[in-house]
């Protein structure tokens, strides 16, 4: 499958490395729920820059990614959303919510330490 | 200047090969990026749903050469059995077969013309097109170009 996955610490990272068929999205959404109970993560990174469509189905199985990994505890952040795809996503009135979105990994690891850093302070 | 393009619609696969070419003939009619970003968006939802509702169909992309307007027309057919409430289909959220109804009003929204022929038994066949206006300056250079 062209996604290369890396983990860094309690952290995946996923980056979508061209443009994926309906069924290859729906195995990275399976691969990757799996993969969060597995290795007990807290968070996982999707990088979809080489995407040029989002549609609607890739922006269903991304919320679907989000919202399953929440309930095993790892918040979802998709960056890299190129310019006219998020365009094309507006114009189509598609819509990511719940998911958190970031401009490029440096910010998505941001948005996940501090997140972490929160559910610390709740926990403890 | 550009060729008509068919792909056969027989597997999820094809969607791939399917919005890369429809991309590749948009920018070879001069359309921006980002307009060829919302032809093969729009395309990847109509090629789906004869994916989902029929199993296999054909695509045909079509370049339109006018003296001032550029256009791509995206042909989809299949010999399913038909839509029967077309308005119905068109509706945003009018969901079927496990979708959120969101594919074909939102490939409306991201052409320019949309139209939908279909009868009962008889298959359907989507018809979109999208517009790129030639600006003065463009055709005066083509004219030069073409007296050398």
């Amino acid at each position: 499958m062209s996604v290369a996955i890396v983990r860094q610490g309690d952290y995946l990272i996923a980056s979508v490395q061209s443009d994926l068929s309906d069924s290859e999205v729906l195995r990275l959404r399976d691969d990757l729920v799996d993969r969060v109970g597995r290795l007990r993560l807290r968070g996982i990174i999707v990088d979809v820059g080489a995407l040029d469509v989002i549609d609607s189905f890739v922006a269903r199985s991304l919320r679907s990614i989000a919202v399953t990994a929440r309930m095993r505890g790892a918040l979802t952040v998709v960056v890299g959303i190129q310019p006219d795809v998020a365009i094309a996503m507006v114009q189509f009135r598609l819509n990511l919510e719940p998911l958190q979105t970031a401009l490029d990994l440096d910010e998505a690891l941001a948005v996940l330490d501090r997140a972490g850093h929160w559910e610390g302070e709740d926990g403890g | 200047m550009a060729d008509e393009v068919h792909v056969p619609i027989t597997s999820d696969a094809d969607m791939v090969p399917a919005r890369a070419q429809a991309r590749a003939l948009a920018v070879s009619l001069g359309f921006s990026t980002t307009d060829a970003t919302l032809i093969a968006t729009a395309i990847s939802e109509i090629v789906r749903n004869i994916l989902v509702h029929v199993g296999r169909g054909e695509l045909v992309i079509r370049p339109v050469l006018e003296e001032t307007r550029f256009g791509l027309v995206v042909v989809a057919r299949d010999d399913g059995p038909g839509i029967r409430d077309i308005e119905a289909a068109l509706e945003h959220g009018h969901a079927s077969r496990g979708g959120l109804g969101l594919g074909l009003p939102g490939a409306r929204r991201l052409m320019d013309e949309f139209h939908i022929a279909s009868e009962p038994h008889n298959g359907t066949t989507v018809t979109m097109t999208k517009w790129r206006i030639r600006d003065e300056l463009e055709r005066l250079r083509e004219q030069r170009r073409e007296r050398g």
